[in-house]
């Protein structure tokens, strides 16, 4: 089987342990000799978002140590990976960061395409709504995109589908930007929370139980507001409903 | 410290209810669209094509504009060109006081707007009347449009009938929408009958043939154009095709992309004067080769003007066009804008969630949000980001560049959030704390959590 190597967002590493936990041990249970480098931090795409790429060097470097010479490098987190993707760069070591760059998957696109996985034995008897992130989506093309005239399709959510009692909805906008953005939800605050409300109150109207998606970022953000409005509903990360009850 | 953007987009906040108006009307508009291009299996070959189209005559365009003065001289038409706004102000002005006119009508040109034409004909005492009705509204109301298809979207009819009442002497409080057309048109027929001369824009320019294009859904371009004696059509010279054939891939493109109609309901073309009338043509560079020589932001000009990036831009229908200060708003703007003037709106790139909508209506594929986040690097290269936060960014490099210092800075960080939480909790200074909870600190990293499971 494959040697993978886990790549866990530096927020997520942080704040939400349980997310990469989740990663791991599906990941294991689809039969992957999963790799955690200890030594891993932050893509860098904090910086490099808010035009700061050239301060990024230190970021792409220690990437670059952690990651090199594993089958795939994935990740539960569409923004991140789209980052390495696109911009992770050496000029000490311009093929290792070469090879990394198309090697880095996103956790559902690795088991939809990698692991073809198409049978999940969860269970997860609730009702959830699904939140597209703009840059797993429109970035690394994980479902189609309202915009395009082009055929259906969900990575995300044809997962999703699989798990037992779990009852999938979608917000009539499905692929709008809950807002968060990196450091755009601080330095643009009003617009971002806006956003983050619009997108929380069509899940409402949805009478969902929990809000997925594939980025904690976007699920972080949108948590933030649901807390301060004490609301009963809940984010969960994707990894989190796709190991939950499989043995 | 707050950007230019983010505190008028507060400031468009503040008013939720309205904000939401804002936003559902122009996700209606979005909605058209999408029924539109859904409607044409051959939609993303169109797409495709107009970028061909544009890449190459950009690639090609001295040829292209050469070839297209040529034939409008032939044409009988008179063409000039400006270098920049003022000189484009100046060749119109000159147009005007020879013909000895003092009131012009004008229909919509975006060229003039970021041109300042009416502010600087109405310094030299010439009265400008702007005929879409839209343009006209913010007029009354001395204000810039918000919107480059649709000027007063910020406005409600009940606006609309209060701006009225005060320049056109309608009746208070009727915000018909009917009774309030009907007043505008007796206002401007007047206005087109006692014009002698009119601008227009131009949406298309045929260099193979000398014309140019104008759509609109008024017919106030062809009203003006017809009744007056001069008609002079302003445009960036960035508005040219090649021929006459490609035309067509653009006018389907064109409506559908801005308003979801299968075609404007004026598509005019203007070759020569009439008999006894003047034509100009105005050809403006203003900056526009300076931005063709940009590498990363060249493929910017290919942009028809649809506006269908403003109205999928979650961000624009949650701040309004003003609060991006500049004549063309929206994530085109955010690109456009920086070429002009980079430290007055060095704030627009980062006026975006870079969620990438914007790229995949485009009919012309510019690849906005790549622009958009292109456009932060030579901002920052420039100097022109706040100090502030340039010792942030360079503090964060200088943790996450050092696994052992990310750790301690993680593990010390998350003690401090469980144990004085209130540092944190502060609206004043965290503005994530604002209107929105903190998530919890956890006592143990992913990475720590690791650790102990590999010695177990």
């Amino acid at each position: 089987m494959y040697t993978v190597g886990l790549f866990v967002p530096c927020y997520v590493d942080q704040f939400y342990p349980q997310v990469a936990i989740a990663s791991l041990q599906l990941l294991e249970k689809l039969g992957c000799k999963v790799v955690v480098p200890m030594n891993q931090t932050c893509c860098g795409q904090p910086m490099a978002n808010s035009g700061f790429a050239s301060l990024s060097y230190g970021c792409d470097q220690n990437f670059i140590q952690n990651f090199d010479g594993l089958d795939f490098i994935v990740c539960p987190s569409g923004s991140c990976t789209l980052h390495i993707k696109e911009h992770l760069h050496s000029t000490q070591y311009p093929n290792k960061a070469d090879s990394i760059r198309r090697k880095v998957v996103e956790l559902t696109e690795f088991l939809t395409d990698i692991l073809q996985v198409n049978q999940l034995k969860g269970k997860f008897p609730h009702k959830v709504g699904l939140h597209n992130s703009c840059h797993g989506q429109r970035g690394l093309n994980l479902s189609s995109m309202s915009e395009l005239v082009a055929p259906y399709f969900s990575k995300p959510a044809s997962l999703l589908q699989q798990i037992s009692g779990l009852e999938l909805v979608l917000p009539d906008r499905s692929d709008e930007c809950c807002g968060f953005g990196g450091t755009f939800c601080v330095f643009e605050e009003a617009v971002s929370v806006k956003m983050g409300k619009d997108r929380i109150r069509e899940h409402e109207e949805n009478q969902v139980e929990f809000i997925t998606g594939g980025d904690m970022s976007c699920l972080m953000h949108l948590q933030g507001i649901l807390k301060r409005k004490n609301s009963k509903v809940q984010v969960i990360h994707i990894a989190e409903i796709l190991n939950a009850g499989y043995e | 410290m707050s950007s230019q953007h983010a505190s008028l987009a507060e400031k468009f906040n503040s008013d939720e209810a309205r904000t939401n108006w804002h936003d559902q009307t122009l996700w209606w508009v979005r909605q058209k669209r999408d029924r539109a291009a859904n409607a044409l299996p051959e939609w993303e070959q169109l797409r495709q094509w107009a970028s061909d189209i544009k890449d190459h005559t950009l690639s090609n365009l001295y040829n292209y504009l050469v070839e297209f003065e040529q034939n409008a001289l032939s044409n009988g038409v008179k063409v000039h060109w400006a270098s920049d706004a003022e000189e484009h102000n100046r060749i119109i002005h000159s147009i005007i006081q020879e013909a000895g006119i003092r009131k012009i009508v004008k229909s919509k040109s975006m060229l003039t707007e970021e041109c300042h034409l009416n502010f600087y004909l109405q310094t030299k005492g010439i009265e400008v009347v702007d005929t879409d009705l839209g343009e006209r509204i913010v007029q009354f109301r001395e204000e810039a449009p918000s919107h480059i298809v649709l000027p007063a979207i910020h406005l409600k009819k009940e606006d609309v009938s209060d701006t009225f009442h005060e320049h056109l002497n309608t009746e208070k409080g009727n915000f018909d929408p009917q009774y309030l057309t009907h007043a505008a048109r007796i206002h401007l027929r007047e206005k087109f009958v006692s014009s002698e001369l009119a601008i227009t824009g131009v949406n298309f320019a045929v260099a193979e043939t000398g014309g140019i294009v104008v759509c609109t859904n008024e017919g106030n371009a062809d009203m003006g154009a017809h009744a007056a004696r001069i008609h002079i059509a302003c445009m960036g010279f960035e508005k040219i095709i090649p021929k006459a054939e490609h035309l067509g891939v653009f006018t389907r493109l064109l409506a559908r992309s801005a308003t979801g109609q299968p075609i404007t309901t004026y598509t005019s073309h203007f070759h020569c004067p009439r008999p006894g009338q003047e034509m100009h043509i105005v050809l403006v560079d203003n900056g526009r080769s300076r931005q063709l020589g940009r590498e990363d932001f060249r493929n910017s000009l290919k942009c028809i003007r649809c506006a269908a990036c403003f109205n999928t831009c979650p961000v624009y229908r949650r701040s309004g066009g003003h609060s991006y200060h500049t004549a063309v708003a929206g994530p085109i703007g955010s690109i456009l804008n920086p070429n002009l003037d980079m430290k007055a709106n060095a704030d627009l790139p980062f006026a975006s969630t870079l969620c990438g909508s914007c790229t995949n209506v485009c009919p012309v594929k510019i690849n906005i949000h790549e622009q958009l986040w292109k456009w932060r690097q030579v901002i920052s290269a420039e100097g022109l980001t706040e100090p502030s936060k340039k010792i942030g960014m360079q503090l964060m490099a200088w943790i996450l560049a050092k696994p052992a210092v990310y750790r301690m800075a993680g593990s010390t960080a998350r003690w401090v959030l469980r144990n004085f939480p209130s540092v944190a909790k502060s609206k004043r200074w965290n503005p994530w704390y604002k209107q929105r909870e903190l998530p919890d600190a956890p006592e143990e990293s992913f990475q720590e959590w690791y650790k102990k499971r590999q010695r177990s």
